[in-house]
């Protein structure tokens, strides 16, 4: 019996040797797609381990990481949880990060290039390595406001400083907890994402700088105007087409007004009066003069198709190329297949008020170490001037008309100058249009730029309208902001 | 008359011993590296433990002195260094836990010492091995009711998805494991008896002898039983492990290729028709080929989650590993049992991984070395059972864990976390302990008659 005996010697010895092979695969040859693998939380847990940073609003923490006593150490946790959701996102053991925990990781966890030398005095002096503090450039005042005034409506607003791009609310509604997905019981947090992802309403979706794009409707008159402007061949006095109906070269369609009567005496209509009222056919005509190529480029100066980062990702605003004339008018007026996110519309206000200069939108005012001091503090800086300080003087003094006699009186305010514009728009046959308002304030020196975007009229439904529903919400986030 | 007086073989018990102090060092410096690593200092319960473990070892050391002089002296070191390891382990993943009620290393302290005194049990009761092959028929009884005992109404526990688990109270236990024992006494007995009739008779076909029908009965009927536990105790690692055994031994008995090639026909035919026929078999195979999609990961039946981040923790190991109680082994269901495996490889990479399996492969080969010098049938038999045994349990086991076949419910011997694997092991290291000694052992001296042996009217054959 001692042959197969041997033989089975053999056996058990290429049996191990299959074992030492596969161990061999699975710890050296495939180690680092599996350490890559998003599912394997130990790179998340090394993280954890470390102290991550907190998130800042104006001092006050709006995510923390709180020690408690369970195998992951530290506890994400924050107290602001649905206020600040879609600016600090999410920072799940399950899941991974979202929004700022997400685009500022690096500095939270303290891996950051730019934390090196600190990394390197922790490592000499033997204090434990922890991560940075982020400070963002949110003002709470704006940021309730904002939520308060959105109230359950789905929507977002956005609110900067037009001189430095400094992100002063980013709000979408509906919100949610981030508390729920960062909580370390398992079943509980995917319970809770599978909830948020069933829910219709899309409360994960950021609605402020990515989420599906929204029609901008009328208030993209405003780039058109500078488009207008900016050619030389129209001033604010200038008289421009305003029918009832305008006709379109080439198809049997028109472009109606939504009140169907004509903007001005005898079908005329300055340039300045058909922004105060929102004049389609006038904005038509004046897309059909200066042809689509001409819309397209005043977009592009003004940021439409920019690749921007606030450290988060803004998906890019478009206005579509090679388009004929019938599609040229209806571009004109925001409608066809131009889509905005509403942080460019409040770009496209920002720079107006800021002389014509668009400065990047940021969220970050500072990275902080341990005993406060700044490690990183980012410049304001510019994205690229989209109209010439005239034209931004004669749009400021436009938009102030619609506040003071036009479709946007809603957002008046006592004693300050408010220039804005209203939108609504038409995007799916049957659907209430969106609200939009976008403004900025004061008008002569402007602290605060933004925009209102309200689906489907929100809670006036088919009544509502950009200067009824949008206006009051953008007038309430100006008032947080400006200091009377 | 000259008489050659042969040098009687040295003993190596000192061997052992020197052996036996490395491997309690080796294992108290795991236990103590994990508080080294964790809070910057010796743990307070590494003398509780060493001295624990070591007067456990020393005692067996000196029933084997005793009883079992001349056993081979790498098999209780080993033993001994794979019980140690796994209980600082085990340790390691306790120290992750919160609560200290859960802590697993103190109840498998006092596992060990029961296994380690059944062992010296079995040395000192146990004097001869022969004796076991009396109780064959005793052994295939009371094996095949241990084997189904799991699927008894109220008294089976499906754990972590395999029925083989029986539960009184409080305690449960894995009767598979003590199964795997007295069905390797039942084969040796059984297979010693038979082997001529099966090696020899049966009609020749193009070189290839076929067994005759009346003696196919018994491989059928391990066949079946192999395949009812597959589909019924849903759990593959112990239907290959008992079927790979009768197979094996039955080719050592017989020594003819063909009870092989007939045993892996039938048992890749039974189990892609368990395959095809059961989902749960399915789920398995499927969790086992594509781990890695989403489906099968999130499961929450026969899903991947526990064998993937068995793999995620070996990966992030890598070569030298996180080193003792750095990684996070403990985010890996039962850790501390069917993956204490993955939780060695984060933790000690593959180097710790090779030399784990080095020292369960020098084991078995020193179990297959007692089977082939000990002298009688039953012994070789028995021997090379025991030794392979242990062998396919740790390849169903890491394969299961390295993803090499579909995982199942089995645990690595003397190493992972549980009493009833425990106490089987040891007895098995003590059963070699005592066949070993036998082998090694001078042969006994004839009575010396009076007269020459020429001269003598009768000699006294001896059968060994």
């Amino acid at each position: 019996m001692n042959t197969p005996l041997r033989r089975l010697a053999v056996v058990v010895a290429a049996l191990f040797a299959t074992l030492l092979a596969s161990s061999t695969w699975v710890q050296f040859v495939v180690a680092d797609d599996l350490r890559a693998d998003q599912r394997n939380s130990r790179t998340l847990l090394r993280e954890l381990g470390r102290e991550r940073g907190p998130i800042l609003v104006a001092d006050e923490a709006a995510a923390v990481s709180e020690p408690v006593d369970d195998v992951f150490q530290y506890l994400r946790t924050y107290p602001d949880g649905p206020l600040y959701a879609h600016v600090t996102g999410a920072y799940s053991v399950v899941f991974g990060a979202t929004g700022l925990e997400l685009a500022m990781n690096d500095v939270l966890t303290g891996t950051a290039d730019q934390l090196f030398y600190r990394r390197l005095s922790d490592l000499l002096t033997g204090q434990e390595p922890g991560g940075a503090t982020v400070e963002t450039t949110i003002d709470p005042a704006a940021q309730q406001a904002a939520t308060d005034a959105l109230g359950d409506q789905e929507g977002a607003v956005v609110a900067v400083d037009p001189g430095t791009g400094d992100v002063l609310a980013l709000v979408s509604s509906p919100t949610y907890d981030p508390g729920e997905l960062a909580t370390h019981d398992r079943s509980e947090a995917v319970a809770a994402r599978q909830a948020l992802l069933d829910d219709e309403d899309r409360p994960l979706e950021n609605r402020a700088i990515s989420g599906r794009l929204y029609p901008p409707g009328s208030v993209f008159k405003l780039v058109t105007a500078a488009a207008a402007l900016e050619s030389g061949r129209y001033t604010e006095d200038s008289v421009v087409p305003g029918p009832a109906v305008l006709d379109l070269p080439q198809t049997t369609s028109t472009l109606p007004n939504v009140t169907g009567s004509a903007c001005g005496p005898g079908d005329e209509v300055s340039l300045t009066d058909a922004l105060r009222i929102s004049c389609n056919t006038a904005f038509g005509a004046i897309g059909l003069d200066l042809g689509g190529d001409a819309i397209g480029a005043q977009a592009q100066d003004f940021g439409f198709g920019a690749e921007l980062r606030i450290p988060q990702r803004v998906t890019p605003s478009t206005v579509p190329g090679g388009l004929n004339p019938p599609q040229t008018a209806q571009t004109a007026i925001g409608q066809f297949d131009v889509r905005v996110t509403p942080m460019h519309v409040a770009m496209v206000s920002a720079g107006i008020a800021n002389g014509g200069v668009v400065m990047r939108p940021n969220l970050v005012r500072a990275v902080r170490g341990d005993d406060l001091e700044v490690i990183d503090e980012p410049e304001p800086r510019e994205l690229g001037r989209a109209v010439s300080g005239d034209t931004a003087a004669a749009l400021t003094r436009m938009m102030t008309t619609v506040v003071e006699d036009g479709t946007g009186t809603a957002a008046q305010i006592s004693g300050i100058d408010v220039a804005g514009k209203s939108g609504t728009a038409q995007w799916a046959e049957g659907r209430d249009p969106h609200a939009w308002f976008t403004a900025f304030a004061p008008a002569d020196a402007p602290q605060v730029a933004v925009a209102v975007v309200v689906e489907e009229g929100g809670d006036a439904g088919s009544e509502g309208s950009g200067g009824r529903t949008a206006a009051p919400i953008a007038r309430q986030v100006i008032e947080a902001v400006v200091d009377r | 008359m000259t008489t050659v007086t042969a040098r009687r073989p040295r003993t190596r018990r000192n061997v052992e011993l020197a052996l036996l102090l490395l491997a309690l060092v080796v294992a108290m410096g795991g236990y103590g590296l994990v508080g080294v690593t964790q809070d910057g200092a010796w743990p307070p319960g590494l003398l509780g433990y060493g001295a624990g473990l070591a007067a456990i070892a020393l005692a067996l050391h000196l029933v084997v002195r005793f009883t079992a002089p001349y056993a081979d002296p790498v098999l209780l070191p080993i033993a001994t260094a794979l019980n140690g390891l796994g209980l600082a382990m085990i340790h390691r993943l306790d120290t992750a836990r919160s609560t200290d009620a859960a802590a697993f290393a103190p109840r498998q302290l006092v596992w060990s010492a029961i296994a380690v005194l059944l062992a010296a049990v079995v040395l000192v009761v146990l004097r001869d091995h022969r004796v076991l092959q009396r109780y064959t028929f005793t052994a295939m009884v009371t094996g095949l009711v241990l084997l189904l005992l799991p699927l008894v109404p109220f008294l089976g526990r499906r754990i972590n998805g395999a029925q083989i688990w029986i539960g009184l109270g409080p305690l449960s236990f894995q009767p598979g494991e003590i199964a795997k024992i007295v069905l390797t006494v039942f084969f040796a007995g059984y297979l010693v008896t038979h082997r001529d009739s099966l090696a020899l008779a049966g009609r020749s076909l193009v070189g290839f002898r076929l067994p005759r029908a009346r003696d196919l009965g018994p491989i059928l009927i391990a066949w079946l039983a192999s395949l009812g536990v597959l589909v019924l105790e849903r759990d593959l690692g112990t239907s290959l492990l008992f079927f790979g055994l009768f197979v094996a031994m039955l080719y050592v008995a017989t020594e003819r290729i063909s009870w092989i090639a007939l045993g892996l026909a039938l048992f890749v035919g039974g189990a892609a028709l368990a395959w095809s026929q059961f989902s749960h078999v399915q789920d398995r195979v499927r969790a086992w080929l594509d781990p890695y999609a989403t489906d099968v990961y999130d499961a929450e039946v026969g899903g991947s989650f526990q064998l993937v981040q068995g793999l995620f923790g070996m990966a992030d190991g890598g070569l030298t590993g996180t080193g003792l109680g750095a990684g996070r082994p403990d985010l890996v269901p039962f850790a501390e049992s069917d993956f204490i495996l993955a939780a060695f490889g984060e933790e000690l990479g593959l180097v710790g991984l090779f030399a784990l399996l080095m020292m369960y492969l020098v084991l078995v080969e020193r179990g297959l070395r007692t089977a082939i010098s000990v002298r009688d049938g039953f012994g070789t038999l028995l021997a090379g059972g025991l030794a392979f045994v242990v062998a396919l349990q740790c390849f169903v086991v890491a394969g299961g864990v390295l993803r090499v076949i579909p995982l199942t419910g089995l645990t690595m011997p003397l190493l992972a976390y549980g009493g009833s694997s425990l106490l089987a092991n040891w007895v098995i290291v003590g059963l070699l302990l005592r066949i070993s000694d036998s082998a090694r052992r001078p042969a006994p001296t004839r009575p010396r008659d009076e007269t020459e042996p020429d001269t003598a009217m009768t000699q006294v054959v001896r059968t060994a």
